[in-house]
């Protein structure tokens, strides 16, 4: 199949292939996107994340429904932890998005993070950026939140959602140091059970006492199961993103993401290079040097880095 | 190492019981797949829609209600029609030995019949499912 | 139960044994295995003395037939008076070839009715409706009316057939259609008898077919149990089910720990609404599952009922003996019955049937033959129905009454039972109860894993099922299987379409806006769906109309 057409089309089994080569770290699917990079940045990226069992897949797929309904496209991605055992995985979190499988304007991928160990997979970004230039007028990206994923995907995101429920049996105060700052918007979902309120008051209490930039974090109650709160969800993100564009925000994190990837891009090349021009028993024979004590790690890195830098003169 | 292979398990129709999708489903994950689980009460256009979106290698279906010679070969249809009719499509459950070769003649290419043990099904998948790379 | 010298005596003797004649016979040849213990993780011990029931007092825990605990059996003469009742769970098709096989089981002796309906009528879905789609009259017969309904019981007096029916989130219509269908033989509500299954909360766990959430399901059950205590006393109005759970995959322990958390939910939830204890525990009834390990199964039924009674005597304050006595049917354990060799299922029932009996259940179904592969034939169920016939005529053991009391291993293993079930019962009642527990997918993830642990066990050999990874053979699938006509789905579509022309339409509407505004309310909504039925509103149009106003149950899962 034509994917590069398929994509242009429009053709969702076209995409599922591309984003599955990007997986799988093919140059195909690297000079596909290369050639379509102009169609992408028009996607809005939001990231949803939290402790388990708060409800994260629900809530993800109450607001994509809402986009839907609005004819917004929208793409989900749905990150699950592999194990580091098997390497295998059980990728749950479509089965609470069911009603929207047939939704035309909807499309959920779900991921495993394949030994990466944030918690996201290595090529959310690049499943993202796919998706954005599919024409995703909204992306999700949602994890649950373990290790350092929540700061990964406010890395990420324009705006991050942080997902809390009452009766977790942490006292807000006891969650992990950063959340506070990562979060964009607060969801206090099942806002139904007791503690919702006392939860929310809880959040408010903790930002008044981090307050230090211009943007007040949105503390919301909702219930995602029976569809409320959505549209106060919603209405918030809406606010959020007109902050970070009037402001200099949006524009200057992206720059930095670029900057990261064309840094991470251009590091993985050289190395590419200076590794497939060594040969093996070189590198081999100069670690033995090192531990020999016959020379030291740091003038093994610049005898390593001899040809390339040859060359360039 | 190549990618894993990518499974969908799902549960069409209104059948109800689900303990052997979930076994099946954590022996795929502990023979290295990624297991998407569907969940219980898909329709085939559910079904067909989630193994695209997913680009799974596999769509296993478990059903054990008798509605098998209805959905199954439903399935097989829509992913031809959307143009993913290059997945590997196997089934398991209460079906009997003479609806075997129906079920095969519309595209299915296995059926695990009650006692299966999960290393067969393993098995097959792996041999059946060629992964590029 | 013998006095301390004694026990003192034994241990010594018995250590003298195991240092003697077992030491010997070891060094011989070794047992089996390292460790003997059943699927519940109970060990089993090479043998049982006086020492494994020295705490035990005959009166306060083991007591007699009919008297509290009922350890022994709630009823004093118990098969010495009837035998339980020989009720085969039965339904495929139409009306019309359902009702012929419940004639046919009547004829061969059966002695009460067990209807088992088609997926979509468990859901609530017309025959025609798509969702229905390969589905109808596949698992049991298909009802969308009360016309199909009055096909059903066609000459079947209803004031002299007991009747259950495995019905769960829309019980209340069909309940409501039974009664019509009685009303229009000339029999009163108060002469019904009969079980509705009725139990919402194991859908939720191992069963799957709930429609609406577990609120408004919560209060279809409640309403039932009022309107059967006022106007169908002899009814019972819900069979807490464990059978599900251990088809799941479950242990033993965790059938009668999770059917016991959910029994009392059922009661908290009756007490909320505002029923006194006693008037609705007497009717309410319990559904066990009959699996491999004999002894075990028959202590469990055995510890099961004590802990209920205590737990309704000492939780819940009941008066009522009646309120304190487990009743229970029991069904032969499906998922153990083989695909491979299946003559060899006619044996596994017998001994599972046998436990039943000899745990003292009240009611039993016993599977066929050829259950791994499809629904049974005549002459198959007929032999599933023998082989109950067998046990109460010939073998003896419905002579006398819970005759495996005093086996120390038996009454060890009651014991043991009892306690693990009670700490199971705990940790759901610090999680909130059974209805917390299973949206926090905590009962769901227990029976998974144990399912796994059973399911690895069998491949690797350590558990043998005899021609399936044991003693196999080189066979052919066995012919003359049951098949479903495939016409039957159209014929109900003929039906359902002439119905909903015959019928007067407008006070079908006015019926249905009727059973709309009290379900939005808080009257108790059995006389709204009896007025419906009549009417001959199908049931998906009623339960449309309930999913409007209730909403529909959107599964959980944690795998």
């Amino acid at each position: 199949m034509d994917i590069k057409r398929g994509i242009i089309e429009g053709n969702r089994v076209a995409l599922a292939k591309l984003i599955t080569m990007a997986e799988d770290g093919r140059q195909e699917a690297i000079d596909i996107i290369r050639e379509l990079y102009g169609k992408s940045g028009l996607a809005y990226i939001i990231g949803i994340t939290g402790p388990p069992g708060v409800g994260k897949s629900t809530l993800t797929a109450g607001l994509a429904k809402m986009y839907s309904d609005l004819g917004k496209r929208v793409g989900i991605i749905a990150c699950d932890p592999t194990s580091p055992y098997t390497g295998g995985a059980i990728l749950g979190d479509r089965i609470r998005m069911q009603k929207l499988f047939t939704d035309p304007n909807i499309f959920i991928r779900s991921m495993g993070s394949r030994g990466h160990l944030g918690g996201l997979s290595m090529s959310t970004r690049i499943t993202s950026r796919i998706m954005d230039i599919f024409g995703m007028d909204y992306i999700f990206i949602e994890t649950v939140g373990v290790g350092q994923s929540e700061v990964e995907i406010a890395d990420m995101a324009d705006t991050t959602i942080m997902v809390l429920a009452p009766g977790l049996g942490d006292d807000i105060q006891a969650m992990k140091a950063g959340i506070m700052e990562i979060g964009n918007v607060f969801v206090v979902n099942k806002c139904d059970r007791d503690g919702a309120d006392k939860t929310a008051r809880e959040i408010e209490a903790m930002l008044d006492f981090n307050d230090k930039s211009a943007w007040r974090p949105k503390v919301i109650k909702a219930a995602a199961q029976a569809d409320e709160g959505l549209d106060n969800i919603t209405n918030a993100v809406g606010e959020h993103e007109k902050y970070i564009k009037e402001s200099d925000i949006f524009m200057s994190k992206r720059k930095e993401h670029i900057k990261e990837e064309i840094m991470e891009l251009a590091t993985n090349s050289i190395m590419s290079d200076i590794m497939s021009r060594l040969p093996k028993d070189e590198l081999n024979s100069i670690v033995d040097k090192t531990v020999n004590g016959e020379t030291d790690p740091y003038s093994a890195a610049n005898c390593i880095l001899k040809p390339l830098r040859d060359r360039s003169v | 190492m190549s990618r894993p292979i990518r499974v969908l398990v799902a549960k069409p129709g209104l059948d109800g019981h689900d303990r052997g999708a979930k076994v099946v489903a954590r022996a795929l994950r502990d023979a290295g797949m990624e297991v998407i689980y569907t969940g219980l009460r898909q329709t085939p256009e559910q079904i067909a829609e989630a193994a695209i979106q997913e680009d799974v290698d596999v769509v296993a279906m478990s059903i054990l209600s008798g509605a098998h010679n209805t959905l199954l070969p439903k399935v097989v249809k829509l992913l031809k029609e959307k143009g993913a009719g290059d997945k590997l499509v196997v089934g398991g459950g209460v079906i009997p030995a003479d609806d075997i070769p129906y079920l095969k003649s519309q595209g299915i290419a296995e059926i695990f019949t009650p006692g299966t043990p999960t290393s067969e099904s393993v098995e097959f998948i792996k041999s059946h499912v060629r992964i590029d790379s | 139960m013998s006095d301390k010298d004694d026990i003192e005596e034994i241990k010594k003797a018995r250590e003298k044994w195991e240092a003697g004649s077992v030491k010997k016979t070891i060094s011989r040849f070794p047992e089996r295995k390292e460790n003997f213990s059943t699927d519940s993780g109970i060990e089993v011990k090479r043998t049982y003395t006086p020492e494994d029931t020295k705490d035990q007092k005959y009166l306060d825990d083991i007591g007699f037939p009919g008297e509290y605990p009922y350890t022994r059996g709630v009823q004093p003469t118990q098969y010495r008076g009837r035998f339980w009742t020989m009720r085969q769970y039965a339904g495929f098709g139409d009306a019309e070839e359902s009702n012929e096989r419940y004639k046919y089981l009547l004829s061969q002796g059966q002695t009460g009715l067990s209807i088992a309906f088609d997926l979509p009528t468990q859901i609530g879905y017309d025959s025609d409706a798509s969702l229905a789609e390969g589905e109808v009259g596949k698992v049991g017969v298909a009802i969308s009316s009360l016309a199909d309904m009055e096909v059903l019981f066609e000459g079947i007096p209803l004031d002299k057939v007991s009747t259950s029916m495995t019905i769960n989130a829309p019980a209340a219509i069909l309940l409501a259609m039974y009664i019509v269908v009685a009303e229009k033989q000339g029999v009163g509500m108060e002469k019904l008898k009969g079980t509705i299954q009725n139990d919402i909360l194991k859908e939720y766990v191992a069963r799957g077919t709930y429609i609406f959430p577990p609120a408004p399901s919560m209060r279809l059950i409640t309403d039932i149990f009022e309107f059967c205590a006022k106007n169908v006393p002899k009814w019972n109005t819900i069979s807490i089910s464990g059978y599900h759970i251990r088809e799941a995959g479950s242990t033993a322990v965790q059938e009668v720990a999770f059917t016991l958390a959910d029994g009392i939910a059922y009661v908290n939830a009756a007490l909320k609404a505002g029923l006194d204890v006693d008037e609705f525990a007497p009717r309410l009834s319990f559904f066990f599952n009959a699996n491999n390990n004999l002894f075990q199964e028959a202590a469990k039924f055995r510890a099961a009922r004590r802990l209920w009674a205590r737990i309704m005597k000492e939780r819940f304050g009941a008066k009522n003996p009646k309120s304190l006595k487990l009743r229970f049917h029991t069904q032969t354990g499906g998922s153990t019955l083989t695909a491979q060799q299946p003559d060899n299922n006619i044996v596994r029932v017998t001994l599972q049937a046998l436990e039943a009996v000899l745990g003292g259940t009240q009611s039993l179904h016993t599977n066929s033959r050829e259950e791994a592969l499809s629904l049974p034939t005549e002459d198959s169920v007929r032999i599933a129905l023998r082989t109950q016939q067998i046990i109460a005529y010939e073998s003896g053991v419905a002579d006398t009454v819970d005759p495996l009391a005093g086996s120390y291993y038996v009454e060890s293993l009651t014991d043991d039972i009892e306690k693990r079930a009670m700490d199971y019962i705990k940790k759901i009642d610090d999680l909130g109860g059974a209805p917390k527990a299973i949206e926090q997918g905590y009962m769901q993830k227990e029976i998974q894993d144990a399912a796994y642990v059973y399911q690895k066990s069998v491949e690797s050999g350590e558990t043998v099922v005899v021609g399936m990874n044991k003693f196999k053979i080189d066979e052919q699938p066995p012919k003359n299987l049951l098949k479903v006509d495939p016409a039957v789905a159209e014929k109900q579509n003929v039906r359902l379409a002439k119905l909903r022309k015959d019928r007067d339409n407008e006070k079908v509407k006015q019926a249905l806006r009727e059973v709309e505004k009290a379900a939005r309310g808080e009257e108790n909504l059995m006389p709204y769906f009896i007025k419906a039925v009549k009417e001959y509103a199908t049931l998906g149009e009623i339960c449309d109309v309930l999913r409007k106003v209730f909403g529909e149950y959107q599964e959980s899962v944690i795998l």
